[in-house]
């Protein structure tokens, strides 16, 4: 494939700084740019054979103007110069209707980095993968697969994704960065078979770097693994036990007790964690941390959606709430610091978001904590959104292992898990040594004293 | 009238774009062996404004354009786009998508676009939603958080937004045809959050679909949405622990139909089966629910949020039935389904932007109505539930295990609903879940217009519909074992 040309900083750093001028011509007192391009690359085998190859490239404009204590936020890809100073007009006007917000605004100057730290995010020597690189790869992961098991007969495929992006941000208040990223990865999913039943799984990596990822051929035995072991799944009666959360499962769970944690949710009201900072939320097993400094992680970045310099922080210490995650606008709205959490899209106002978020590791195996069962529940797959943030109601369909005196017994299916995230953080009786990093999100093993699992 | 309703010289005009362009771009994208190849090229802009904590403080405008050229060989698919529509990136694209089919070529006719396709005309609008001013949606989200105020003490915030796009899309395929079509769509949501005694609650309702703004001041439509959010949190202050095991459930009209979205709908599309991995794979003409139960997709509807003109291959939709009488019948197919299964094109190869390769998708998916009172529905049972409102609702295919979240429910007791219930996820098995269905109600309605269907990464708005139903054995989530 031939590249078609490179991404540009400085000739984004100079739009960039031309919108923002163009901006205050219009009326603007403070404004921001960000400017993102992307190229990508998916490749997709099924049964051994190419299924899609997709390649896109994307450079986008946003926008986000202040007429005093007014804003509107804009983005487009027309980005010829005459359509986009129209656009950046019609911007202003958008922010001169909306109401005067006394909480809105650019963060405070001294919050900008000096300089802008090298996370490592981009891996220059790989760049973007060739599509014939691409598709034998998941080749590889898939065969690994399908081959593993008889039972394993058919397969949904398996996707290489490769991709590179630009960022570039510019404020009228003289902070200008820019930095690029990379990222890989490669996902399985297998189909297993038997007279009764048909159950799928999957297995993924994903990295910054090319050399950071698992080999194709274990990701693809771990899917076969997980896709093979759930047949004969059954209904169990309802009950209340143990729940054992396998890690991506209880990463998931991180990320709702995050979504509880940010500014926005709490500044509405609309958050189970609401007027909870500094109280003990979970049990003192859980320490939480949420760290955008990592190098070479999936959620790194060296700045915030509004440029805010991003540091490490304690969410949650041996079970103490001593950190929400804010942008400026939620934390003037609490009266409190940015944490430097603002996440945005290209063409929406920022918002607070996890960057690295992970549970620390405790003591136990996860086969210690299995052991520990007498009867109960290992979770590997959830579905659905019985998620209720406000009230910290939670149930959701669940499969996975029952478990009988320390050992697992059967795969069961059909079944919800429920209880309340309060009562469930301070149950987290046990916590795994087995983080690992697959996502920006990630946690060990670990277990709830008790849930209702309804079954039959 | 303005540019925007022409969407075919739209395009045309705006890119420089011809007849002879799409031809030369798609003779490119099939120098290889290969079947088939398309064009989809789209604008959208979009406008999002908000209110929270009393002030419309948050407005947003998104302009996205792009072009997206797709190469069929046998199964496989090209995709490539740019969100630069210039004739050299488009020959680019093409040259990337043709990647997938083998090099030696086959004789072919050069490509001769130009038959246009008939196409249906569902939502033809006076006015674009878009272009009602700003002010207007700020003026009207400003009431709604007044009169929420108003209705009780207990509600402590509110959570008010106006959504509007207008999307134009134009395809062109190898088979000549062209089609183009501008697709308005608009939504109105409030959240009410209230507060008594410590115990915090949130209600929501919204709607829409392909309508004109004043869709939402005709007849107080937007003074029930906030009316419907209040209750909901009010009736939630009230709500005990919902049960947990396998018992009957009643779903109540409308947006419940998400059951149907979930259940079965997924499982038909016919991706799935035809790669048979799906519970549903191989099993057309087989009883598969009640006789009670006729299911049908259609996206033919006038304004309805799920309606399309043509869908995003161009192909006109229709209404498939799929399942009549408890019989399965039919699948949802897009183009490259449909000729690998040998199946009729039902109109559903639909994709989130140009952005996004096509595949089956549903368009409003509905239960038809049956012969029972809804009253008489609720008074047969001894004890169960009644669920009236639902969150989300996801499925796995493969084992055909579905889950929804009830939003607003009551126990059902001796044929009375007696208390509300917390939010609980229901559980059920796609292929078993409508042969429990043992009354049907008279009362078909469809949802207001907030459905959005997820699947592979890619959004598209949807709609489902039910009429009162009686499920004997469906798994409730509760907490009370």
């Amino acid at each position: 494939m031939k590249a078609v040309s490179d991404f540009n900083e400085q000739q984004d750093i100079a739009l960039a700084q031309w919108g923002l001028e163009r901006a205050c011509d219009y009326g603007a007192t403070a404004a921001e740019v960000l400017i993102l391009s992307a190229e990508a690359i998916n490749a997709g085998v099924r049964l051994g054979q190419v299924e899609k190859l997709k390649n896109s490239r994307e450079r986008r404009f946003g926008l986000r103007v202040f007429v005093g204590q007014s804003s509107a936020c804009a983005s487009t890809s027309e980005l010829e110069a005459s359509g986009l100073k129209r656009f950046i007009e019609e911007t202003v006007a958008l922010a001169r209707i909306t109401a005067r917000d006394p909480w809105a605004g650019l963060p405070s100057p001294e919050l900008h980095p000096r300089a802008i730290p090298d996370l490592n995010l981009n891996d220059f020597a790989c760049g973007l993968i060739a599509p014939e690189k691409a598709l034998e790869l998941a080749r590889r992961a898939e065969k690994a697969a399908l081959s593993f098991h008889p039972a394993i007969t058919n397969s949904e495929g398996a996707e290489f994704n490769s991709s590179r992006h630009l960022v570039v941000f510019a404020n009228s208040q003289g902070f200008t960065g820019a930095y690029q990223g990379t990222s890989y990865s490669l996902v399985v999913v297998p189909i297993a078979r038997s007279d009764s039943s048909m159950q799928r799984d999957y297995w993924y990596t994903a990295s910054r770097h090319f050399d950071g990822l698992d080999d194709p051929e274990q990701v693809g035995l771990t899917a076969a693994k997980r896709a093979l072991r759930r047949l004969g799944a059954r209904k169990i009666a309802t009950t209340k036990v143990p729940v054992i959360f396998e890690p991506e499962i209880a990463a998931g769970l991180l990320r709702t007790l995050a979504n509880a944690a940010c500014g926005d949710a709490l500044h509405t009201r609309a958050s189970f964690l609401v007027d909870k900072l500094g109280e003990e939320i979970a049990a003192p097993t859980v320490t939480v941390v949420d760290d955008p400094l990592m190098p070479a992680a999936l959620g790194s970045k060296p700045f915030d959606g509004e440029g805010v310099a991003c540091k490490r922080k304690v969410v949650i210490e041996r079970g103490r709430l001593v950190s929400y995650l804010l942008d400026s606008y939620s934390a003037r709205k609490l009266g409190l610091v940015t944490t430097g959490n603002a996440a945005r899209g290209v063409g929406s106002p920022p918002s607070p978001a996890p960057t690295n978020l992970y549970l620390e590791p405790g003591n136990y195996s996860p086969e210690q904590i299995v052991r520990s069962v007498k009867k109960g529940l290992l979770v590997t797959e959830l579905i659905g959104f019985g998620v209720n943030l406000v009230t910290g109601d939670y149930s959701r369909g669940a499969a996975g292992f029952w478990i009988e005196e320390g050992e697992i017994a059967f795969p069961v299916e059909e079944i919800t898990i429920a209880g309340n995230l309060k009562r469930m953080l301070l149950d987290i009786e046990m916590v795994g040594n087995d983080l690992q990093w697959r996502s920006s999100v990630a946690s060990p093993t670990i277990k709830i004293a008790e849930m209702t699992v309804a079954g039959s | 009238m303005n540019e925007l309703t022409q969407p075919q010289s739209f395009f045309l005009e705006r890119f420089g774009l011809s007849e002879r362009v799409f031809e030369k771009v798609l003779d490119t994208a099939l120098e290889r062996k290969a079947d088939y190849a398309d064009l989809y090229f789209e604008w959208r802009s979009s406008e999002f404004i908000s209110l929270e904590n009393s002030m419309v403080n948050r407005t947003a405008k998104n302009v996205t354009q792009g072009c997206g050229v797709r190469v069929c060989a046998e199964d496989r698919t090209g995709y490539a786009y740019s969100d630069e529509i210039t004739v050299e990136r488009m020959r680019l694209a093409a040259e990337t998508a043709r990647l997938i089919a083998d090099q030696s070529g086959g004789s072919r006719q050069p490509v001769a676009v130009g038959q246009l396709v008939p196409r249906h005309n569902l939502y033809a609008l006076k006015t674009l939603p878009q272009e009602v001013p700003a002010a207007d949606k700020v003026a009207l989200l400003d009431q709604i958080d007044q009169v929420a105020r108003r209705i009780d003490s207990r509600v402590k915030n509110v959570i008010a937004s106006i959504a509007t796009e207008t999307k134009l899309v134009m395809i062109a395929t190898s088979e000549g045809k062209l089609a183009a079509d501008l697709q308005p769509l608009t939504r109105l949501n409030v959240t009410v959050i209230v507060e008594a005694g410590g115990n915090r609650q949130v209600g929501f309702f919204g709607g829409g679909g392909r309508v004109e703004y004043s869709y939402f001041l005709e007849e107080d439509r937007w003074r029930r949405y906030v009316a419907e959010a209040t209750r909901q949190a009010l009736v939630n202050l009230e709500a005990v622990d919902a049960p947990a095991g396998e018992m009957t459930v009643v779903l109540g009209p409308g947006w419940p139909g998400i059951l149907l979205h979930e259940a079965v709908g997924h499982g038909l599309e016919a991706d799935f089966n035809r790669k048979r991995a799906s519970a549903f794979s191989d099993r057309i003409g087989q009883q598969v629910a009640s006789p009670l139960c006729t299911v049908v997709d259609d996206g033919t509807l006038p304004n309805r949020r799920g309606s399309l003109n043509v869908d995003d291959e161009g192909t006109p939709t229709s209404r498939t039935v799929l399942i009549e009488k408890g019989v399965l019948r039919g699948y949802l197919q897009d183009r490259l389904n449909a000729r690998l299964m040998k199946m009729p094109l039902t109109g559903n190869g639909r994709r989130e932007s140009f952005a996004h390769m096509p595949m089956p998708r549903m368009t409003n998916t509905f239960m038809l109505a049956g012969d029972s009172d809804p009253e008489e529905i609720i008074r047969s049972v001894k004890y169960g539930i009644y669920a009236a409102n639902f969150g989300g609702g996801q499925v796995d295919i493969t084992s055909g295990k579905f889950v929804f979240s009830a939003s607003e429910a009551y126990l059902i007791e001796n044929g009375k609903l007696t208390r509300p219930i917390k939010g609980a996820t229901l559980i059920g098995n796609g292929p078993d879940v409508l042969k429990r269905v043992s009354m049907v109600g008279n009362d078909l309605k469809l949802d207001e217009g907030i459905g959005t269907c997820g699947k592979n990464g890619q959004s598209v708005p949807v709609g489902v519909g039910l009429p009162t139903i009686r499920v004997d054995g469906l798994t409730v989530g509760g907490t009370h074992a």
